[in-house]
């Protein structure tokens, strides 16, 4: 017979803090004190939806302002290196390629902050799951939540600024300082991490929870971010499935088969055809970034809405505004990557919706926050009456 | 805590780990390399053109493709063991309210496993032998699996408790 795990006593987790007023709140017994103002918890919950908020606002000014000026700048760098091809000049085509690769850092180092600061948001609320099964002190969980957090903001400023710093004052001959505080950052995070698991072996040692588990609540929006975090993420599963069986392999073959007629045409000085295949090959690579942004986007919020389905307990709304946040973030969860694709039919007005259906993601994590915001500041106003009541 | 629980959260921690040490040994080792010979050889094919060597152009593309294939295989394998680690965490957590009987939960979390480890697997396998049958098979019966899988959570949740 499995042995029944208990919370541990001697923890400070579990200090009758506020009870009345904590349980006035409507909460279960238990629960409240883990949530308590600056616990390792919150600060996970909190610290994890402002990272995705902002790393999902940040994605929305990148597709807006640089993706598309971004993609022109590499078909200009293209036909450049055609002109150079057609007039001989192997000097000039280095220079372009030496260009172009300066462009893809700046696209692609930005798409990297928004990846990774969303990314950092799931672990946190991820480790927010997991802390009653981590067994260690309340200081300690509270600091490597601190450290976590403070990690989780860094390594996307750190990779965002690669591309405006380069090697400017660096001591080293290929890597900058942004890439110094990125992987200082990347490496606090996996120190972390290291730590979480440790104190999860100890719990599995010892069998006590370290502070109580996540409410069992079977509410309306928990079920539906449940139900439709779990369809999202299938629906993103099947268009991937989709799009390796039938697209993934011509689009490969496609790209070497346009990039040998734009050399082609250049050799031959035929420079309207050269730019005709740049074209194609801008085309083409829509093609696969908006296959895998929706993929990857539907799959992504479809864990969010798991994640957020923990949550909600903690969630300070009355129910009519948490169903409202539910229905606004499934919505957008769901325009977001429909209207990304429709961008090849539809071009750029699918693209400011589905710009909209990422900023309704937004404002309903905003709405999130404000509730769990509502929460700690009852419970911060508690304290602070039990401080006033003891003085 | 159940089998099919423990089957989620130990194989999704497992696999995120092996999924993390493997895209850690490819940064370090082998991504700039591959990053700057993609570049590289693109560059020169352009280049051998500008010089009227169309024979070396066309070597330089056809490396470029080959390099690029490896890159994007090796860089989506790895991101889906992680992805599909951390779903199969999440769902860990929540397994219970999968409403089937334990028996049926461990089967569909045992297809998430072996499916989750299969299909990466098999995509990276692809590097080694280009456009191999057989791997794009053991690809797509991974990812079926995945997909099985995870269409019956969707009804296990869907499902009225009683």
């Amino acid at each position: 017979m499995p042995t029944i795990p208990r919370p541990m006593q001697d923890s400070a987790s579990f200090a009758p803090v506020n009870s009345t007023r904590v349980f006035s709140l409507g909460f279960g017994p238990g629960v409240a004190p883990s949530f308590e103002r600056m616990s390792a918890r919150r600060l996970y919950i909190f610290g994890g939806i402002a990272l995705i908020a902002t790393g999902l606002l940040f994605g929305d000014i990148f597709a807006v302002f640089v993706l598309h000026q971004n993609a022109a700048l590499q078909g200009e760098a293209l036909i450049a290196a055609s002109r150079a091809v057609a007039a001989g000049n192997a000097a000039a085509v280095n220079e372009v390629f030496a260009h172009l690769g300066n462009v893809l850092e700046d696209r692609g180092t930005k798409v990297d902050a928004h990846v990774h600061m969303i990314d950092t948001g799931y672990l946190a609320l991820l480790l927010a799951l997991v802390q009653p099964y981590v067994a260690l002190s309340r200081q300690t969980k509270k600091s490597l939540a601190a450290w976590f957090i403070s990690g989780g903001v860094l390594l996307p400023v750190g990779i965002f600024l690669i591309h405006y710093v380069g090697l400017t004052g660096s001591p080293f001959a290929a890597i900058g300082w942004a890439s110094v505080l990125a992987d200082s950052a990347g490496a606090l995070l996996i120190v972390v991490l290291i730590v979480q698991a440790w104190g999860f072996w100890k719990f599995l040692r010892s069998r006590q929870l370290s502070e109580p588990e996540l409410p069992a609540e079977n509410s309306m929006p928990r079920r539906a971010l449940l139900t439709g975090g779990t369809i999202l993420v299938l629906l993103g599963f099947l268009h991937g499935a989709y799009y390796a069986g039938t697209l993934l392999y011509e689009h490969e073959r496609m790209e070497t088969v346009i990039l040998q007629r734009m050399i082609n045409a250049a050799t031959t000085g035929n420079l309207d055809t050269a730019t005709a295949e740049v074209n194609n090959f801008g085309n083409l690579a829509g093609a696969r970034a908006v296959n895998i942004a929706a993929h990857s986007h539907i799959i992504e919020f479809g864990l969010l809405a798991m994640l957020l389905s923990f949550v909600q307990p903690f969630v300070f709304l009355s129910e009519k505004w948490k169903r409202r946040w539910v229905k606004l973030l499934l919505g957008g969860s769901v325009i977001l990557p429909v209207f990304v694709l429709l961008e090849l039919k539809l071009g750029l007005l699918a693209g400011g919706i589905a710009d909209i259906g990422g900023l309704m993601v937004i404002v309903a994590l905003l709405g999130m926050l404000v509730g769990i915001l509502r929460y700690s500041g009852g419970l911060d106003a508690s304290e602070s009456d039990a401080a006033g009541g003891a003085r | 805590m159940t089998g099919s629980r423990k089957l989620l959260i130990f194989g999704g921690i497992a696999l995120a780990a092996f999924g993390m040490l493997y895209g850690l040994q490819y940064a370090l080792f082998v991504e700039h390399q591959t990053l700057d010979h993609m570049g590289g050889s693109l560059a020169q094919s352009f280049s051998a053109a500008a010089s009227r060597n169309l024979a070396r152009s066309q070597a330089s593309l056809e490396q470029y493709g080959k390099t690029k294939y490896d890159y994007v295989r090796q860089v989506d394998a790895h991101s889906h063991w992680i992805g599909l680690a951390m779903l199969m965490i999440v769902l860990g957590v929540i397994f219970e309210r999968v409403n089937f009987s334990e028996g049926v939960r461990q089967m569909v979390a045992f297809s998430l496993l072996v499916g989750s480890a299969l299909f990466p697997l098999a995509v990276i396998l692809q590097t080694y032998h280009h456009g191999a049958v057989v791997l794009k098979a053991v690809a797509v019966v991974g990812s079926g699996l995945v997909i099985a899988a995870l269409a019956a959570t969707a009804w296990g949740f869907a499902r009225p408790l009683k």
